[in-house]
């Protein structure tokens, strides 16, 4: 399932980090950042709780880059 | 500006106008220390803050910390020895200017580029009693009629039912050249309507409508990364750990070896290098102005009436070397005509119903085209059993004869000897009762620009063009001749064509790709299987726009070659802008280690950098004249 987020992150290299600390979240099969555009693609695993992962995946942004935030 | 760049604005004066002010203030010692404390709380609390909780999640290396770093090292020194704070607080200050400098760039870049393709309508017209009202164009059901005056953008896809009119289809297809509507013709929402009142029932929601999809594809375009944005971010996850280990070790192992040789270690010195070097590494530049070259370079695209599909597409758009065209609907008009009968005793409204009648069931454009020539209506009841040979042609019953109308094999595989024909064009052999009828030639016209478009293309750098095509040799080396096609393969059936693209693709040399340019709806299996697929004209096709990598949304040939040099442009903004980051830093990083720079330097290493790669990649967005 995908599903599309709108995201504030100042930064480029942020967005990058944030990319790649979503995509070790479990219940993610492939995560997108794109910076210009300011959203966030996301294809969850099969069976996954989209909500739920959602709340872990913005743990983990959060802890690289403080300042980001995630509109779910 | 956003509110938090206005706060930071504010921010920024207030803090500057107090450093002037303690400038000419005659405080010393602890006072002026806590006097200065206060500019620098003002610019610099959210950095302190960030680097805190940085180190809290364990993020230490980042520029927050670094700035924190260097500027309350810069304050100690000033505690412990110079007495003058000056350089941490304009050093903190200087840095959160380029901040706010970059984080508006690059908003305001991305505000032009996305408002550069901003062509979606917003209302739409029902009429409900004699009177128009505004809607919102989602709550358009399909079947409803809308009206759109003049001036006015077709917000929905549909068909005219009723009233005349010229349409502005360069928001689309970044030509302006009108087109015009009648009733029963289909129009495309995101043009606009010029002349006459238009009333249209919609075949598509909002959602599903031609303009939605363009713009769709072209803002989700930068989410298909190239290789060079993932190289980039490859390389920025190890060079931040990198450059933080260099940074160390200019602090630590300088010193150390002083102290060996037994001389003072300097260490104060030592360390404001490493922190100079820390500031210095940033690789900001690099890693915003790469996206950045990418976007403008989609969103300039998409303004001529390209449609680049990913960033990735962009890049490899750069780097064609062959071109493989298919022929009919792509370097020709798709539209035959019948341009001669020969060696037909019949008279030629004869030889052309009976030709009419046995093409009757067919959708094939040759028979399309006969059935045009004839121009009256067909008795379907003179028609008796049709039998259609793929590949050869028909034969059916009429009036009770056998007529047989397709090519050689097909007379050859009846018994008859056809007749072969001086002139080129495609030859539909005619057999009316078991003996030969004469031929007719039907000919494909060339597009106007084709010859000029193959031109361009050659000079834009491509090695090679290829044409595919259906037809008889010796029409495609015609057609090829006329336009100056390098190589030509005629008589393929759809399966030969995947396999020369196949043949082509094992023998070309590495790292260069091999284009397919079809219309999208017959060549789909042939655009997958090239490396870079390009549809054409796919104004009101979706089954184009879903099939290739770029999409043409209009018809001319031209317009490929305008693809490639776009594609060229980015690609070597984007080289411009690693060279630059790179080599910019790598020369401050160098003066950073020797102690010929100081925390002024390393901060215009960073955002100076940074916005000198921002600027450039913005000429990614000026296509118009290429």
């Amino acid at each position: 399932m995908k599903k599309t987020y709108k995201i504030e992150v100042d930064c480029a290299n942020c967005a990058n980090k944030m990319e790649n600390a979503a995509k070790k979240v479990p219940g993610i099969a492939d995560v997108t950042v794109n910076f210009m555009t300011q959203k966030m693609i996301v294809d969850f695993a099969d069976g996954a709780d989209d909500a739920a992962v959602m709340k872990q995946v913005v743990k983990a942004c959060k802890k690289v880059e403080d300042d980001c935030e995630i509109y779910l | 500006m956003t509110k938090k760049q206005k706060k930071m604005l504010v921010r920024i004066l207030v803090s500057a106008a107090l450093l002037i002010a303690l400038h000419f203030l005659p405080v010393s010692g602890i006072v002026r220390f806590l006097l200065y404390l206060v500019p620098y709380g003002i610019i610099g609390y959210d950095i302190l803050r960030k680097a805190w909780k940085g180190i809290l999640n364990r993020q230490v290396f980042d520029e927050n910390f670094l700035m924190a770093v260097a500027t309350l090292g810069a304050l100690a020194i000033g505690l412990l020895k110079t007495g003058d704070y000056e350089e941490a607080v304009a050093v903190m200050l200087f840095y959160q200017v380029g901040e706010l400098f970059q984080s508006y760039a690059v908003g305001k870049s991305r505000r032009n580029i996305s408002e550069l393709m901003d062509i979606r309508p917003d209302y739409a017209n029902i009429e409900s009693d004699g009177q128009l009202a505004r809607v919102d164009p989602d709550e358009v059901a399909v079947g409803t009629v809308i009206v759109v005056n003049p001036g006015e953008k077709v917000p929905l896809d549909g068909v005219v039912e009723s009233g005349e009119s010229s349409l502005n289809t360069s928001a689309l297809t970044g030509e302006s050249v009108p087109r015009d509507v009648k009733p029963g013709e289909a129009v495309v929402s995101g043009c606009i309507n010029m002349s006459g009142v238009l009333r249209i029932r919609t075949t598509k929601v909002f959602g599903e409508s031609t303009v939605s999809k363009v713009l769709d594809l072209v803002e989700n375009a930068s989410s298909r990364k190239s290789r060079s944005e993932n190289f980039i971010s490859r390389f920025a996850r190890w060079y931040t750990p990198a450059v933080v280990f260099g940074a160390l070790a200019l602090a630590v192992l300088p010193p150390l070896v002083r102290l060996i040789l037994s001389q003072p270690p300097e260490w104060g010195e030592w360390v404001y290098r490493a922190l100079t070097f820390l500031v210095i590494s940033c690789p900001c530049a690099l890693v915003i102005s790469i996206p950045l070259s990418f976007f403008a370079g989609i969103g300039g695209a998409g303004k001529a009436g390209i449609l680049i599909k990913g960033s990735n597409w962009l890049e490899a758009l750069a780097k064609t070397g062959t071109v493989v065209f298919d022929k009919t609907g792509t370097l020709t008009m798709g539209v035959f005509d019948v341009v001669d009968i020969h060696h037909s005793e019949l008279d030629r409204e004869t030889m052309i119903e009976y030709a009419a009648l046995a093409e009757s069931a067919s959708s094939h454009p040759i028979a399309v085209s006969i059935r045009k020539a004839w121009g009256k209506p067909l008795d379907m009841n003179r028609v008796g059993k049709v039998e259609e040979i793929s590949g050869n042609g028909v034969v059916v019953e009429i009036d009770g004869q056998q007529v047989a109308a397709g090519n050689s094999r097909l007379m050859r595989s009846l018994g008859i000897e056809p007749i072969e024909c001086h002139s080129t064009g495609t030859i539909v052999h005619m057999a009316i009762g078991g003996s030969y009828a004469g031929h007719i030639v039907i000919s494909d016209v060339i597009k106007p620009d084709a010859a000029k478009a193959i031109a361009a293309l050659k000079q834009s750098g491509v090695r090679q063009t290829v044409m595919l095509t259906g037809d008889g040799k010796a029409v495609a080396a015609e057609v090829a001749g006329e336009l100056g096609i390098d190589e030509v393969w005629s008589e393929l059936l759809p399966e030969d064509k995947v396999e020369k693209v196949e043949e082509m693709l094992a023998g070309k040399p590495a790292g260069e790709i091999l284009a397919f340019v079809g219309d999208g709806i017959n060549d789909a299996p042939v655009l997958t299987r090239a490396d870079l697929g390009i549809a054409m004209g796919a104004l009101g096709s979706d089954a184009a726009i879903e099939a290739a990598d770029v999409v043409l949304m209009d018809d001319d040939p031209m317009k490929i070659s305008k693809a490639i040099r776009i594609a060229r442009k980015c690609m070597r903004i984007v080289y411009e802008n690693i060279v630059l980051a790179i080599g910019v830093k790598a020369a401050c990083l160098v003066l950073g280690a020797l102690g010929l720079a100081n925390m002024w330097l390393a901060v215009f290493a960073d955002v100076g950098v940074m916005i000198l790669a921002v600027l450039n990649a913005i000429r990614a967005l000026f296509v118009s004249k290429l």
